[in-house]
Parts: C-alpha cells; sequence; structure tokens
C-alpha cells in the first residue's frame, strides 16, 4: 500500500545542527532583553537609594526647620521643603526603603504562601472545592479595600502594611498557581514521567514547578508593583505606615493640603513611584519572555 | 519485519481480559453521577514479546484509553490487565512502580511531550535513574549515548533542550525514553499522527529496525491503515469501545469479515487512481459512548444489519484460523439471508 512507496522514498535522517555559538556578554543581553535591562537598572538604583539614603543626604528626614517653609526647589534644596520645612529629597530617598521593602516581602511572601496553596488545591482534589471557595470569597473583595479593613483591624506599622497586602494579593497568586497546575498534570511529558516511575514528589519538584516558576514569577513583579501602590495609597489615606516614617504615601498626603502653592511636595514622591513600579513592570515583562525557553531566541 | 517472530514465548508479554473503562459524568458541582461515558466496554487481546499489535479505529472508538489504563494512566474501572502472568491492574502504586521499567509510551505530540525546561540528558536519564539501572555516572553517560545512537541522534544532541529540535528529531527523544528503561513494551499513541508523511515513515522504520533489534513488543494505536500495514503483525479493530474483529495482518488485510473493518479498508486511500474500488460509505456518525446502541453496537451503520443485531450482542469468534469477528453474520447458527459479497 501506500506507506511502502512512502518508506522507500524517505530519505537518510539525521539532521545535521548548527555547532553551538558563544557570544559577547552584556550588550548582548541589553539587546536580547531590553526590558529587563531598562527595569533592572532603574530598580538597582532605586535599591541602591534606599540602601544608602544616609550618604546620598545628610539632613535627618525628620528634622524640623520651621524657618525654612515651603521652600521651591533650588540647589539648596533639591526638591524643596514641606511645611514643617523638611527636606523633601532627603524625605523621598528615606521613603524608598518603605516602598521597596513593603514591595519585596509582599511580592516573596504573596509568591511563596500562593505557591503553596495552589499547589495543594491542584493535587489534592479533596481541598480544592474548599480552597478556592474561600478564595473567591476573598478575591470579591477589592484588595484595597480588603487591605483597608485589615488595618483598621490592627496598629499602623510597615509590618502590618505588608501582612495586610499579602492577604489581599494571595488569591490571585493561589488560583494562578492552581490553573497551572492544573493544566500541567495533563501535559503528556508529566504522564510519560509517571509511566516512567517518577515519584509524585519528584514530579512536582522537576516537571511542575520549574514550569509555575516563569509565570509566578511575572506575577509576583506585578503584585510587587501594586503593593507599592497599594502602600501608598493606605499612607496617603492614613491607613498605612505610622506618619513618623518618611514613605512615598505620607508626603504626598501630607503635600496635598499645598498642592496649589507647593506642588513638588507631591509631585516628586509620586515620580519615584511612578518610576520605581515601571521598572518593576519592565523587569516581570522581560522576565516573562526571557524565562520561557521557547521564547528565548538565540540571535 | 512482517513476519510473526517465530520465537514468541509460551505465554504473552501483555494480556488484557475483558478492559473496561467507563468515565462518569458529573453535571455539576455536589450533585451526583449523571451516567457514563462507556469509553471501554470490554476488550481482550494479547501481545507476544516481540510481536507488533496495532489497535485501529476512528477517533474516539476507545483505543487510547486502552493503551492509557494497560499503562496504569488511568485506573481500569473493571477488568485485568497482565504483565508477563502478572497482575497489573489491581497493584497499588508502590508495587506498580518496579514494574512500570517494562511498559513506556510514546506519545502523540511530540512537543507536548518533552517537558521544554529539560536538556535531553535529563529527559532521558530520567527513566533509568528512578529504576536505579545506572550506579555510575559513566554507566549513565554510556547508557545514554547508546540510546542517542538507537535512535539515530547525534550524541551531542543531548546537551540540547527539547525546542531546538524538530518534530521528527523530538519523537526520536520520545522514543529514545520510552527505551530508556530496558522496556519490553512500549505502547505508541499515535505516535506518528502528527508528523510529516517522510518524517513518518522514518519513524516507522526506525520503530520496526529497534523491534528487530531489541526485540521489543509495540502496541501501535492508530488511525492510519497505510501506516499499520506496513508496521504490524496483527491488528485490532475497535469501534465505540469493543473489538469487532482481530486477525493476522494479512488475513485482516485481504479477508476482513466485520463489516466495520470492510468500510474501514475501502476508506485506505490507494495511490493508483486507476484502481477500481468499491468503497462503502457508512451512513450516520458514530453513537455517543455515553448511550451505545443496544445489541450490536456497529447496527445502526451498518449495511447488513438485521433483527439479530439490534438485541443481541455478538461475541468474538473464531471465524477462520487466527482470525476472530464479532458478528452475527459469521454466526454458522443463525445465518439469516445468504450475504451479498
Amino acid at each position: 500500500m501506500s506507506a511502502d512507496t512512502a518508506v522507500a522514498a524517505a530519505p537518510a535522517q539525521v539532521e545535521i545542527f548548527a555547532p553551538e555559538k558563544r557570544r559577547g556578554r552584556i550588550r548582548t543581553f541589553i539587546r536580547r532583553h531590553p526590558a529587563i535591562a531598562l527595569g533592572g537598572a532603574l530598580l538597582f538604583l532605586m535599591v541602591l537609594a534606599a540602601v544608602f539614603a544616609p550618604l546620598l543626604s545628610s539632613i535627618d528626614p525628620q528634622a524640623l526647620a520651621p524657618a525654612r517653609r515651603v521652600r521651591h526647589p533650588s540647589a539648596e534644596y533639591w526638591f524643596g521643603t514641606d511645611m514643617l520645612g523638611r527636606d523633601v529629597y532627603t524625605r523621598v530617598i528615606y521613603g524608598t526603603r518603605v516602598s521597596l521593602i513593603v514591595g519585596f516581602a509582599v511580592a516573596i511572601l504573596a509568591s511563596l504562601l500562593g505557591l503553596i496553596i495552589g499547589l495543594i488545591s491542584g493535587f489534592i482534589r479533596v481541598l480544592d472545592g474548599v480552597i478556592m471557595r474561600v478564595m473567591d470569597g476573598l478575591m470579591s473583595i477589592p484588595p484595597i479595600l480588603l487591605a483597608i479593613a485589615l488595618m483598621a483591624a490592627t496598629r499602623g506599622s510597615v509590618q502590618n502594611v505588608i501582612i495586610a497586602i499579602t492577604i489581599a494579593e494571595i488569591p490571585r497568586v493561589s488560583r494562578l498557581v492552581r490553573s497551572v497546575v492544573l493544566s500541567l498534570r495533563e501535559q503528556p511529558y508529566v504522564e510519560a514521567a509517571i509511566a516512567a516511575g517518577t515519584t509524585t514528589p519528584r514530579i512536582i519538584v522537576r516537571h511542575i514547578l520549574p514550569n509555575t516558576l516563569a509565570p509566578l514569577t511575572v506575577q509576583a513583579t506585578y503584585i510587587c508593583a501594586s503593593a507599592m501602590i497599594t502602600e501608598a495609597i493606605l499612607s496617603f489615606i492614613g491607613a498605612g505606615t505610622p506618619p513618623i516614617i518618611p514613605s512615598w504615601g505620607n508626603i504626598m498626603a501630607e503635600g496635598r493640603a499645598l498642592w496649589q502653592v507647593a506642588p513638588y511636595i507631591v509631585f516628586f514622591p509620586a515620580l519615584f513611584l511612578s518610576l520605581t513600579v515601571l521598572s518593576v513592570n519592565l523587569l516581570g515583562d522581560g522576565l516573562r519572555d526571557a524565562l520561557d525557553p521557547r521564547l528565548a531566541k538565540r540571535i | 519485519m512482517t513476519q510473526a517472530p517465530a520465537r514468541a514465548a509460551a505465554r504473552p508479554l501483555l494480556e488484557v481480559n475483558d478492559l473496561k473503562k467507563h468515565f462518569p459524568i458529573r453535571s455539576g458541582f455536589l450533585s451526583g453521577i449523571s451516567g457514563y461515558v462507556y469509553a471501554v466496554d470490554g476488550v481482550s487481546f494479547s501481545i507476544n514479546r516481540g510481536e507488533t499489535l496495532s489497535l485501529v479505529g476512528e477517533s474516539g472508538c476507545g483505543k487510547s484509553t486502552v493503551g492509557r489504563t494497560v499503562l496504569r494512566l488511568i485506573e481500569p474501572t473493571a477488568g485485568q490487565v497482565l504483565l508477563d502472568g502478572e497482575r497489573i491492574d489491581d497493584l497499588p502504586a508502590r508495587r506498580l512502580r518496579p514494574l512500570r521499567r517494562r511498559m513506556q509510551v510514546v506519545f502523540q505530540d511530540p512537543f507536548s511531550s518533552l517537558n521544554p525546561r529539560l536538556k535531553v540528558r535529563d529527559i532521558l536519564a530520567e527513566p533509568i535513574t528512578n529504576f536505579g539501572l545506572a550506579t555510575s555516572k559513566g554507566e549513565l553517560d554510556d547508557r545514554l549515548a547508546d540510546l542517542m545512537d538507537k535512535v539515530r541522534l547525534p550524541r551531542d544532541a543531548m546537551n540540547r533542550f527539547p525546542h531546538e529540535f524538530s518534530g521528527g528529531q523530538r519523537q526520536r527523544i520520545g522514543i529514545a525514553r520510552a527505551l530508556a528503561p530496558g522496556s519490553d513494551l512500549i505502547i505508541c499513541d499515535e505516535a506518528v499522527s502528527a508528523l510529516d508523511v517522510s518524517v513518518k515513515a522514518q519513524i516507522v522504520n526506525l520503530l520496526s529496525d529497534l523491534q528487530d533489534e531489541l526485540g521489543v513488543s509495540l502496541l501501535f494505536i492508530s488511525h492510519d491503515l497505510a501506516i499499520v500495514e506496513h508496521i504490524t503483525h496483527r491488528v485490532a479493530v475497535m469501534y465505540l469501545g469493543k473489538i469487532v474483529e482481530i486477525a493476522d495482518k494479512k488475513t485482516l488485510f485481504a479477508t476482513p469479515k466485520h463489516p466495520y473493518t470492510e468500510a474501514l479498508l475501502s476508506a485506505v486511500p490507494v495511490p493508483d487512481p486507476t484502481t477500481k474500488r468499491n468503497r462503502i460509505i457508512l451512513k450516520g456518525d458514530v453513537p455517543s459512548p455515553i448511550r451505545p446502541p443496544s445489541g450490536c453496537r456497529f447496527h445502526t451503520r451498518c449495511p447488513h444489519a438485521f433483527d439479530r443485531c439490534k438485541v443481541e450482542e455478538p461475541t468474538l469468534k473464531v471465524v477462520a484460523p487466527g482470525q476472530f469477528a464479532a458478528c452475527h453474520l459469521h454466526d454458522p447458527a443463525a445465518q439469516p439471508v445468504a450475504r451479498a459479497a
């Protein structure tokens, strides 16, 4: 029949591979992943500012100077001073600490807890229904409202802000992980691993987790960005970081009343917040592409 | 590679007795089971060492479910699966695991059957290390190199990721993985259906060569009768969860006994356009496996159906030496009318 003719005509196999290329370092990386390079560089600058805040400004961010109230930006006061005479530049630099700590801590905590919850509900079908209904319940409340409610129930501190935002973000992560796990479980390579005698814990570690990591990392960066915004909102409405700590939300809240005479008090922390969120999102988009080996083109 | 091997052992390598898989249908949250999909409903066959049995039938007839149930990727509803005389259908997972070494699978889609994050080396090493088949790194490397040679891939390709390969090459990697633990039976679930014609031929030839070389048995699940005729020793034809005919390849292709087999064979394309053929066109669609027809499942579409077919289910009976068919037409006890051949 037809197969015999087709088989007879089949050419000899073994396709030849191009020899593996080794290319130059940083320049290639930037050209291949411009989003990671730009986002990473920007975020790195922010981290440097946060770590070396005391070196970047010799002024105490809390130091009051009633004589120099509401000075416009100048060579002496780069970002001007607020209504209590505090240096806005110094406060914004110190505010970087709060935002980054909250952003990173929430991203890490929410990813870890969401990963665990998602894996449990993806693998233990009995618990799936219960866990997912609870998550649905949490998701039906807008995260910012949930965070406000949780903050109202506790004392304002950076730690509590982190906990409140984490709880509000967990449902999204666990839903994502669960859906990825459910689709990965059905993949033929997972079935082949079962047929090859791989135990369930090893299947999770070898086949499920690494393939969950890419979407989870991307999600973590978005969570990081949204946590920084949520923290700023909470501080702005006075439900977040206590006013004694200079956070961008607090600075903006204090500058709100002087918006018409001294818009720079609101402008600079807002600019820093936008840049940080932008850098984190750029990083996330870049990582999403870079972490997928199918998209990682060899140029 | 068209003759059945003479050294077939007395005991078949794989024996499947009255295998059933009924998938429950749940209509919604908290509601009970509202019915079953009778995907596989009483299938029996056996495969000898070094033999190829092909399971053919149209989409949805349950042929893949048979393969997956034999592998215990899904649990059977009823029936027995015996590997080398030992029942494996009721073994607990821990006792089944060492036996998994002996049966492996090659899937249809060469793109989703390899983990995109693992290098070929790690993909192939997984079954070997799972079963503790290599004691040292050197031994593992030797085995891996040997596997690459067996499937005709260059050895240095081991350090590459699956996305760097073409569909045919990936399927070779899939076959190498199936061979890795030194398996006796490889279940090829539509293993060549997703490939181009020329690549398909290469893979089919590779499988036959490997069978000659290593004496592995193949359960070749396919809908492509032209390919099946090239590779197989015996053929089992499935229709709606049941085997309707099972016979040696030559007998089945030359003198099919079941009307469904006749219809299937008449649909195989012939390269010569001038050949005159009697195409048997079946009417209607395959009935739903949720509510299979009474009696013979094929009676709704059978051109020769008579009254008895609607009420009584035919069983597989010997119709010629080495040929079994489940059809009342071949039951000498109750011939209704002479068949128009």
